[in-house]
């Protein structure tokens, strides 16, 4: 969907520090981009709900952090991301990639339970299916952050 | 690279409001991030009449065994102070990884305490997946091995208060990310949590307190 370049710009725009994150085999080739991005720290996890609780302790800490995981990390996540949204509250952002939106024919249960499990948690997302959503990326964060509510961003991806 | 984990011997235990109080003399102007009984514990050490300390962050309700990542990710936002976290033993074992995150982030300010019951005392006193006596195999979860493992630079290990009393101030002065592994007494059956204030409000304070 988008480059490694793309999105440290779209990062970079949005002040982001720390970029807190476990890679699929999309998200991943974003990887030497965001490592060599002046300016943005990658912070690597070994599971995904570890993710949001450094999200929040940067955040706390004065730092604009984003995490950055699969929708299966985003299931595995959730006493960290119900902690930090609603115990906290903490208006963190998150990008997560959306496995197999973009293969109709799939019957992959990653693809069945996403937005379902976002909307079960109350968290409104931004859907981005389309390359020439990338402006939307940024617009939709900065209006979240200025309504102090949560940032998702859920981008379709073909294989996880 | 220096580790020094002591092994072997029986297992003793030190009572857990003095081995707080060791860190308490000593913590400077360190973020103390506190979860589960520390948090319980640890304000009684803290207020000295005025309140919580300002660099304090009580962190309840939590995510089950976050309290590393917390405090990793303020070490990692202000490496300039010194940030020092209590885990319970239950709480590490749900996130044993976070050892190897910690290390690989490159947190030189960070110090993990483990407070070692073997129980889940917070539940009634179950004793963990890691407690000598709920293993068929016998033997209890040797925590400072997998901090070693993980790559601690500090890693240290004590059951008698004395020992880590001695030991303390030169510990949290060797190079990080530190980890102790603290063997505690339980504090027994009057486990109780007293409700903090708000969480926005100890926000506010907190953030405050770090500028």
């Amino acid at each position: 969907m988008f480059t490694g370049a793309q999105i440290v710009e779209v990062f970079t725009k949005l002040g982001i520090t720390h970029v807190v994150w476990l890679p699929d085999s999309t998200l991943g080739t974003w990887e030497p981009a965001l490592a060599s991005a002046d300016g943005l720290q990658l912070v690597r996890v070994c599971r995904e709900g570890e993710a949001w609780t450094i999200a929040a302790g940067l955040h706390l800490g004065g730092k604009r952090p984003i995490v950055v995981i699969q929708s299966t990390g985003l299931f595995e996540s959730g006493d960290a991301l119900r902690n930090v949204y609603y115990d906290l509250g903490l208006p963190l952002w998150s990008l997560i990639g959306y496995r197999s939106y973009l293969l109709p024919d799939s019957r992959d249960s990653a693809k069945r339970f996403a937005e379902p499990i976002l909307k079960a948690w109350a968290l409104d997302y931004l859907l981005i299916e389309r390359p020439e959503q990338l402006s939307d990326i940024a617009a939709h964060l900065e209006a979240c952050a200025a309504a102090n509510k949560p940032g998702i961003v859920l981008m379709a991806e073909g294989k996880g | 690279m220096a580790h020094d984990a002591p092994t072997g011997g029986e297992r003793a235990a030190m009572p857990l409001l003095p081995a707080l109080e060791v860190v308490h003399k000593r913590r400077g102007n360190a973020i103390v991030v506190t979860t589960m009984g520390a948090a319980r514990e640890w304000p009684k050490l803290s207020t000295e009449g005025v309140g919580p300390h300002p660099l304090d962050f009580q962190y309840l309700p939590s995510a089950m065994g976050h309290a590393p990542m917390l405090a990793l990710g303020l070490a990692l936002a202000r490496p300039e102070r010194e940030v020092i976290c209590f885990n319970g033993d239950g709480g590490m074992l749900m996130s044993l990884g976070c050892l190897v995150t910690v290390v690989a982030a490159g947190a030189h300010n960070f110090t993990l305490i483990v407070l070692d019951n073997g129980l889940y005392e917070v539940t009634g006193g179950q004793p963990t997946a890691g407690a000598a006596e709920a293993k068929v195999g016998g033997g209890s979860c040797d925590f400072a091995a997998f901090a070693q493992g993980a790559g601690f630079h500090t890693v240290r290990r004590y059951a008698k208060l004395g020992d880590w009393e001695a030991s303390a101030a030169e510990v949290l002065a060797l190079p990080g990310p530190r980890f102790v592994q603290l063997f505690t007494q339980p504090v027994g059956a009057a486990y109780h949590l007293p409700a903090p204030a708000p969480m926005a409000e100890r926000i506010q304070k907190f953030q405050a307190a770090l500028e």
